[in-house]
């Protein structure tokens, strides 16, 4: 029931407890009792909401920063990572195969404020070599949800 | 002027569902759980390789079996999910939907005016019966019994048979019962079929959706591939209905008469839907699976549904159909799902369309969203309060 579980909630976290018992074919203690277990050894990490921020009156800007570092002995690049991850900005860090290090996600109002961000901050790190810095101009598909408009069933009423 | 319409196709009744259809469409704003074909699209990884068919320029006709490649994956497949080995080159044919195969497999098995009969267990897919009749047969109906959890039994099959019974249709997993046939079911009735020496038309149609153990295909017990024409498509498994493509796969001489047919009056399936299915046998596994899932979960939202309604329903363990039983409000199928679209706005199919002994029932479709199923569900579990209201005062 795990990972069936688990793949419900990825995709609708607001789901009711009975009703999740229901289509899983378990009784709603398992499913609590589950769902604490899955909290507790942390693969569950959060509960969050998936919002297209476009369609809001905030403005909003998000870069994806490729960086290079020095790794440093006896600790790889686990401390670098946390030195840039505990800046409220940065949304998610994630170490890269290939032409670069750490892939850094950063959000932020402005263009100048994620601009300063890479400039005051993230690159005068020592052992940061390099950055390059994109930015995200449209978002099509997030979490595995298309933003573009909802399709209609377009299937005949009735068919044998 | 003369009538120049053949009497035997105008005897043919239209289909129950038709008649339902018509109602439904003057409907504007009606929600429906009518249909018989899934709600997801065809994964993109298979509609891409149909895509890039065209972009190639394979716009050609195949040959008339269809792609050799094609029927070497369906082999493979065969081989994969039954344990049933073919040969591509000559056990193999690709048609325009199972629908096509089910026509000219029995027109390929029939002789016309002998009044050969052919049994089929009903309530089951719409087009058994004509077809038969315009193959040239007498159409035997067996009367399945929700009892049973519309299951085909030794003793049912047993008691239809005469010296002119030919062939048995086989329609499970069942439209629109849900109902399927394990191991032990098959191996009952093999034991008649053996004894009685019939061919059987097995629709496999929805074998890829089952929820209790994995499908089980009568081909695949002793003795009985050689017997068995096995009619299988990419429509319910992959959600291809559009792009109308199945197969047949059966003893060698069956196949050859049903190719010739097939080859004067379709030439060949539609190519870019063969390019597609090949990448669908290749790749479309965790497609399948996920649809499964997703079927299974709405499947037990649904029986836990009637449940707490108390609208008596036997768990079925296949398809995308449940089929519930509403003899307690004293209304035909029809009527019942008429006035649940009246009043409710809610479109089911009245277990009629699928056979005189459907009656009774209704089938409910589970290919749509659980958001959907629950809208429709909502409403009629006040339609049914609201019968049941009626009745006590």
């Amino acid at each position: 029931m795990r990972e069936e579980l688990l793949a419900i909630i990825e995709k609708n976290s607001r789901i009711d407890l009975k009703e999740l018992a229901v289509i899983l074919g378990v009784e709603e203690i398992d499913v609590v009792n589950e769902l604490q277990k899955l909290e507790e050894e942390g693969v569950i990490c959060g509960y969050h909401t998936l919002i297209n921020w476009e369609k809001t009156s905030l403005d909003k800007v998000t870069a994806l920063i490729e960086v290079r570092v020095t790794p440093q002995r006896g600790q790889g690049f686990d401390h670098m990572a946390e030195r840039i991850y505990k800046y409220p900005e940065v949304r998610s860090v994630y170490l890269i195969s290939g032409g670069f290090d750490l892939m850094v996600i950063l959000e932020g109002k402005t263009l100048r404020e994620v601009s300063s961000f890479v400039s005051d901050k993230l690159a005068p790190l020592e052992q940061v070599l390099s950055t390059a810095t994109h930015f995200i101009l449209k978002k099509y598909k997030d979490h595995g949800t298309i933003f573009a408009q909802k399709s209609e069933d377009e299937r005949e009423m009735i068919t044998p | 002027m003369r009538n120049f319409l053949a009497d035997q196709v105008v005897e043919i009744k239209p289909s129950g569902i038709r008649k339902f259809f018509d109602i439904v469409s003057e409907m504007k704003d009606a929600i429906s759980l009518g249909v018989g074909e899934p709600d997801f699209d065809t994964p993109w990884h298979i509609r891409d390789e149909g895509i890039y068919s065209l972009e190639k320029g394979r716009t050609f006709y195949t040959s008339n079996s269809g792609l050799k490649e094609l029927r070497q994956e369906i082999c493979t497949y065969m081989k994969r999910k039954n344990g049933i080995e073919y040969d591509p080159m000559k056990q193999v044919l690709i048609t325009v939907g199972g629908s096509e195969a089910i026509d000219i497999g029995l027109r390929a098995l029939i002789n016309p005016g002998l009044s050969e009969e052919v049994l089929i267990p009903q309530p089951s897919y719409v087009s058994y019966e004509p077809c038969a009749i315009l193959a040239g047969a007498k159409p035997v109906i067996i009367n399945l019994k929700a009892e049973n959890e519309f299951r085909l039994t030794a003793e049912e099959l047993e008691a239809a048979i005469t010296d002119k019974s030919k062939i048995l249709v086989l329609p499970y997993p069942n439209n629109p019962t849900g109902a399927i046939m394990e191991q032990k079911d098959l191996e009952a009735i093999a034991e008649v079929i053996l004894k009685h020496d019939l061919f059987v038309i097995s629709d496999e149609i929805y074998a890829e959706l089952t929820y209790k153990e994995k499908h089980v295909s009568i081909a695949s017990l002793p003795g009985m591939q050689e017997r068995t024409l096995l009619i299988n498509g990419f429509s319910k498994a992959y959600a291809m209905t559009g792009w109308r493509l199945g197969y047949a796969c059966g003893p060698a001489d069956v196949i050859r008469q049903m190719t010739k047919i097939h080859q004067f009056a379709i030439m060949c399936a539609p190519t870019t839907s063969q390019y597609a299915a090949v990448e669908a046998l290749k790749n479309g596994d965790a497609d399948i699976e996920e649809m499964r899932v997703a079927y299974n979960q709405r499947r037990r939202y649904l029986l836990h549904a009637f449940e707490e309604m108390g609208l008596e329903c036997f768990e079925p363990y296949g398809a995308f159909y449940v089929f519930p039983c509403i003899k307690e409000f004293g209304m035909t199928s029809e009527e019942f799902a008429t006035k649940f679209l009246e009043e409710e706005k809610v479109a089911v199919v009245p277990g009629t369309a699928f056979g005189d002994c459907g009656e009774g029932y209704l089938r409910i479709s589970y290919a749509y969203s659980l958001e959907n199923l629950k809208v429709a569900i909502g409403r009629l579990k006040k339609f049914v309060e609201k019968l049941r209201s009626k009745t006590q005062a």
